[in-house]
């Protein structure tokens, strides 16, 4: 008991008479954490790790954007970085390349997630664990490994894909040395990558669709496509929206793929306007240049995500 | 009688179903385990063997030489363990510093708190290439290039881990932690002595995610790592393939060992990995 009572801060010690009150709780055992001050103290680490690596980061960035490199020194520019990423034609390249992918990549990826989530959610497939497993694996696989075997199995000559298909009679494809099959073969990757993580969302959103409305609509005659459309689609729309939305902020800031897999080429077919940012940044150290491209793409990906919150809400 | 013939001729229909399903799943199955086939095959085989036609569909007999080679001449010790040296203090940190966090958004009242926590939210939108160029910037006036504070340091600014661990401390009662203040328990030992332990699976949750970002990490380290002896997997992988002449069997099996942790994890752990990837919101 007595020890309980020296540790509780309201029955602390009367303050002496030569100093304030607020000292003497200050000396007191453990009472420099107050319950006006705990939460700062908890949080000093997370306020100073993001003040110095988001904060001021972004913060310089938008400086940046607004200089160009001068004989070693930055030299303000205003928004001249800005009116030339609107005539820069390489820019348009990228921008052309990335919403490519994003308009045939991420809807395949998705309504490939969505069936999947549907079969393993469904009594009728077998060996579920082992599948779901299977399906969910790459996820975890980092860039740099998925890169090396990506390249190695798509080599065009004796690569083990392009040995199989000719194995059952098909021709040998130029997998990352054609400009269109270099986009091909990364969004073959990206959906080899993702879709098991987009498949666990909609199933746990499908876990919490009540059974009744199935049985219902059953008792209305609905098939199984008709309640697919009329109960699953309805039930999964705030998954669908988290999916659309982190998987059009992911493509946008496309880098990590074409990076390892194509280096942007061949001919610029799968440069991307992060590929593009890189280059600008790392190879020209034109920093001012590339920073300009990164608020560009903060801008585009804000008003897709904004847009796409509105069109779901909406539908509603 | 015709209701039984129903019955049955439902089943061999449900039957039928099952199998086309499964064979289905089957197939895309392959398809995605492929590449995993791919890399403990590979792993046995000599740099032809592996664009070998018609194809070596079954491991080979180079794992041992190729073993030899790539910890040998290749020195793929040291980036290995660079990398498991950094991903234990990061996962270490990280998970203290998140716990702190999101216990202080979760149970405190505070004044900045909402702009606090907005902040760190908002942060996710930024594109990671955006700050690449002045974090580098700092880590040269800082002198840290090469260094391994500057690969573990700006990853701990870590908006997701805040976010699961704020989500995750919303589930712990209120009157547990003023039972704990009554009785005169600190708020540190409130929060590793009793509520942590609360939280079991979402700091496996936490320690998994923080795990894969840092294992993974390549454009980071890339970028602030200058010289071979500070590499970490990642890099050490992508720089193999910068000479003319691969050697594919070692290549394959610095791959194999680099994916070999975070299989491993996520097999075992993979019921946490789902609901933290959910931000808690399924229950378990």
């Amino acid at each position: 008991m007595i020890d309980l009572a020296v540790q509780s801060p309201v029955q602390s010690p009367p303050p002496l008479e030569s100093t304030p009150p607020t000292r003497s709780r200050r000396s007191a055992r453990r009472s420099w954490l107050t319950p006006r001050n705990t939460p700062y103290v908890l949080l000093a680490p997370v306020i100073l790790l993001f003040a110095a690596f988001k904060g001021y980061p972004i913060l310089s960035a938008a400086y940046l954007s607004l200089t160009t490199n001068d004989g070693g020194t930055q030299r303000l520019v205003g928004i001249a970085n800005y009116e030339r990423i609107f005539n820069d034609p390489l820019f348009y390249r990228a921008l052309l390349n990335t919403l490519v992918i994003l308009v045939i990549q991420v809807p395949i990826m998705l309504a490939l997630a969505m069936l999947l989530a549907v079969a393993f959610h469904s009594t009728l497939l077998k060996f579920r664990t082992v599948f779901r497993l299977g399906y969910f694996l790459p996820v975890v696989m980092g860039l740099v490994a998925y890169g090396v075997i990506f390249s190695v199995m798509l080599a065009t000559d004796n690569g083990i894909v392009n040995v199989t298909l000719q194995s059952i009679g098909l021709p040998k494809v130029p997998w990352l040395q054609d400009p269109v099959w270099a986009k091909v073969s990364l969004m073959i990757a990206m959906t080899w990558h993702y879709t098991g993580i987009n498949t666990v969302i909609y199933l746990a959103q499908r876990q919490t669709i009540p059974q009744d409305l199935y049985e219902a609509a059953a008792m209305d005659g609905a098939g199984h496509v008709r309640q697919f459309f009329n109960v699953t689609l309805p039930g999964l729309r705030p998954a669908i929206l988290l999916t659309v939305v982190t998987s059009t902020i992911g493509t946008l800031q496309l880098f990590d793929e074409p990076y390892i897999l194509t280096n942007g080429g061949p001919d610029n077919a799968t440069l991307t306007i992060g590929m593009y940012l890189y280059e600008n940044a790392f190879t020209y150290f034109d920093f001012g240049y590339a920073s300009a491209i990164g608020f560009v793409l903060v801008g585009m990906v804000v008003i897709l995500s904004v847009a796409q919150f509105r069109l779901f809400k909406e539908e509603k | 009688m015709s209701a039984a013939v129903r019955v049955s001729r439902t089943r061999r229909r449900s039957r039928l179903a099952s199998a086309v399903l499964t064979l289905v799943i089957f197939v895309g199955f392959i398809l995605m385990a492929a590449p995993f086939y791919w890399l403990v095959v590979g792993s046995t085989l000599t740099s032809s063997e592996v664009f070998s036609n018609p194809p070596h569909l079954l491991p080979g007999d180079q794992l041992v030489a190729n073993w030899v080679n790539l910890f040998g001449e290749r020195g793929y010790l040291r980036p290995v363990l660079n990398s498991i040296a950094i991903s234990i203090v990061y996962v270490i940190v990280g998970m203290v510093i998140c716990l702190c966090g999101g216990y202080a958004f979760a149970k405190f009242q505070f004044r900045g708190k909402a702009f606090l926590f907005g902040f760190v939210i908002a942060t996710l939108a930024i594109p990671s290439q955006v700050t690449l160029v002045p974090l580098f910037q700092t880590m040269v006036a800082l002198g840290w290039l090469n260094s391994y504070q500057a690969l573990i340091l700006p990853g701990l600014a870590f908006p997701f881990g805040l976010f699961l661990m704020r989500q995750a401390m919303q589930s712990v009662p209120d009157e547990l932690i003023q039972a704990a203040r009554i009785d005169g328990a600190g708020e540190f030992r409130i929060l590793f002595q009793i509520v942590s332990p609360a939280l079991r699976p979402a700091l496996a949750a936490l320690g998994i995610f923080l795990f894969l970002a840092i294992w993974n990490d390549f454009i980071w380290p890339l970028v602030v790592l200058r010289s071979e002896d500070a590499y970490t997997i990642p890099v050490a992988l992508a720089s193999f393939s910068d000479g003319n002449t691969t050697d594919y069997g070692q290549l394959i099996l610095a791959t194999t060992i680099s994916v070999i942790p975070v299989a491993l994890l996520f097999i075992f752990m993979q019921r946490y990995f789902v609901s933290g990837l959910l931000g808690g919101a399924v229950k378990q």
